[in-house]
């Protein structure tokens, strides 16, 4: 299901691989460099303290030069990937398109679209990670390019530490599943924000017996990645159109519900309702995990200030407030005993030939390690 | 779609606000341009790089013939065709700024 390739076209995303990998081996670790060099020491001399917090970490850093060059740099390889991401895919959109409707048609049960759902504004006012069109945008019927967009760049993004098909993090999740709860067949698993299913197919490979859905609100995405499904022999996997704060299944009906990179991208009221639906949903004995990057709690200054990054300048809105939130006292408020509650880390699994991310330097939002919090109920 | 509106489409901006890092933001916008030439410069060199050892491994390099060579029709009109959209490809930022100006006005 992905779409075709010309030379130009993968040396394009070639460069901007080897370019994103550059500059978080390479480049970043000079911002630390002319912190402690000259911006704290100018800082210091006129305020005769240091930069309080993250916050004036930046405000004292926007002035200077590297920060600057790297930053306008990191913003232009976004772009760029964007336009390298729409230029291979939208001149091939209606090929794709209807690749994607005969896919799906050989499998029509398990791909359900709802015109009902609309875009909630947390989502419309600002294209998530600069993406043009978001998830969501559709130029043609039944269009998957914004998928076909997403699935072709992230690779480039990620420079190989989500694996070969960017299922990553999906797989550490199932392993983890299987390792927290030994022998146990979860009957029934939801993916909550699945996006066009890189996370969510690992789950329906490691529980072969179990009903697998994800959810997401957007239709390109669940088109291209019913399709992609199909293609790679899952037809079972069930893509679903609705939104997490209002789902359309009964109480206690799942056993593990999950999500991956999922919560950043939510407001703070749209969070509390979702994490209310799962302690609605979860089934007695089942268990919820949710993967993010980790919380700022514990991080210096500086690393927060790194990290804060990309919701200032890469249209990440929620990205600070999220790695603010105590999700354990989250949990906790939306019913969760204190003691079922847990947080955790899961290791991305990739292939052999894949790099692994202890080999990596991690790039602030991008390496192959993920913070979790959990709930058993 | 005709071609100038696929265009247009493959360049659009993201929904919110392009920061500025610069104090001059004459300054952004022309690293924006710069590196984006210097990812085509990065593809023009794979590209020259899998020409050359296909060749190589042909035996069939022949430099002079590089030199000597001149594109009939057909051949021209492509490359033509190909800088077009290789400079719509560089100067995006130049679009966008239209695209909003428009918007604006609207």
């Amino acid at each position: 299901m992905s779409p075709e390739a010309t030379h130009d076209e993968i040396a394009r995303f070639n460069f901007l691989a080897n370019f994103n990998k550059y500059m978080s081996n390479v480049v970043v670790a000079g911002i630390a460099v002319a912190y402690e060099r000259r911006v704290a020491p100018h800082w210091r001399a006129q305020h005769g303290v240091d930069p309080a917090d993250r916050r004036e970490i930046r405000a004292a850093m926007s002035a200077d030069a590297y920060y600057q060059l790297w930053s306008a740099l990191r913003r232009s390889g976004m772009e760029i990937r964007q336009q390298a991401g729409r230029s291979l895919v939208l001149r091939q959109m209606q090929a794709l398109r209807d690749r994607a409707r005969e896919l799906n048609a050989a499998c029509a049960a398990t791909l359900r679209l709802d015109d009902s759902i609309t875009i909630p504004r947390y989502q419309s006012e600002l294209d998530n990670h600069c993406m043009p069109g978001s998830y969501y945008a559709e130029y043609i019927d039944d269009d998957v390019s914004a998928a076909a967009n997403y699935d072709a760049g992230m690779f480039a993004t990620t420079t190989g530490l989500f694996g070969r098909y960017l299922d990553g993090a999906g797989r550490g999740t199932a392993h983890w599943l299987r390792r927290y709860r030994p022998g146990w067949q979860p009957r029934r698993i939801l993916d909550l924000g699945c996006g066009l299913g890189h996370n969510l197919l690992p789950l329906a490979r490691a529980y072969l017996e179990a009903e697998v859905i994800g959810v997401d609100i957007a239709a390109p995405m669940l088109r291209y990645g019913h399709a992609r499904a199909v293609g790679m022999g899952l037809g079972r996997v069930i893509f679903q159109q609705a939104n997490a704060e209002r789902l359309p299944f009964e109480d206690a009906s799942f056993d593990f519900i999950y999500s991956t990179m999922f919560l950043h991208e939510t407001s703070h009221a749209a969070l509390r309702n979702i994490l209310g639906e799962v302690h609605r949903l979860l089934a007695p004995g089942g268990v919820q995990l949710h993967l993010e990057q980790p919380p700022y709690r514990g991080m210096s200054d500086f690393e927060q200030f790194l990290r804060d990054w990309d919701c200032h300048y890469n249209n990440e809105p929620f990205w600070s407030a999220l790695h603010e939130t105590h999700l354990p006292t989250l949990l906790a408020e939306k019913g969760f005993a204190q003691t079922d509650i847990f947080e955790t880390e899961i290791h991305a699994i990739v292939e052999d030939e894949m790099p692994k991310v202890a080999a990596e330097i991690e790039d602030f939002g991008r390496g192959g390690l993920w913070y979790a919090c959990g709930a058993a109920a | 779609m005709n071609k100038p509106d696929l265009q247009k489409l493959i360049n659009a901006a993201a929904s919110g606000k392009r920061p500025h890092f610069f104090s001059d933001h004459d300054v952004d916008r022309l690293l924006s341009i710069v590196w984006a030439m210097a990812a085509e410069l990065a593809v023009t060199r794979e590209r020259l790089d899998t020409v050359e050892r296909l060749l190589a491994k042909r035996a069939l390099l022949d430099r002079a013939a590089i030199d000597a060579y001149r594109p009939d029709g057909a051949a021209a009109a492509e490359r033509g065709q190909w800088q077009m959209e290789y400079l719509s490809r560089l100067l995006r930022v130049l679009q966008q700024e239209v695209d909003a100006l428009q918007r604006e006005v609207r």
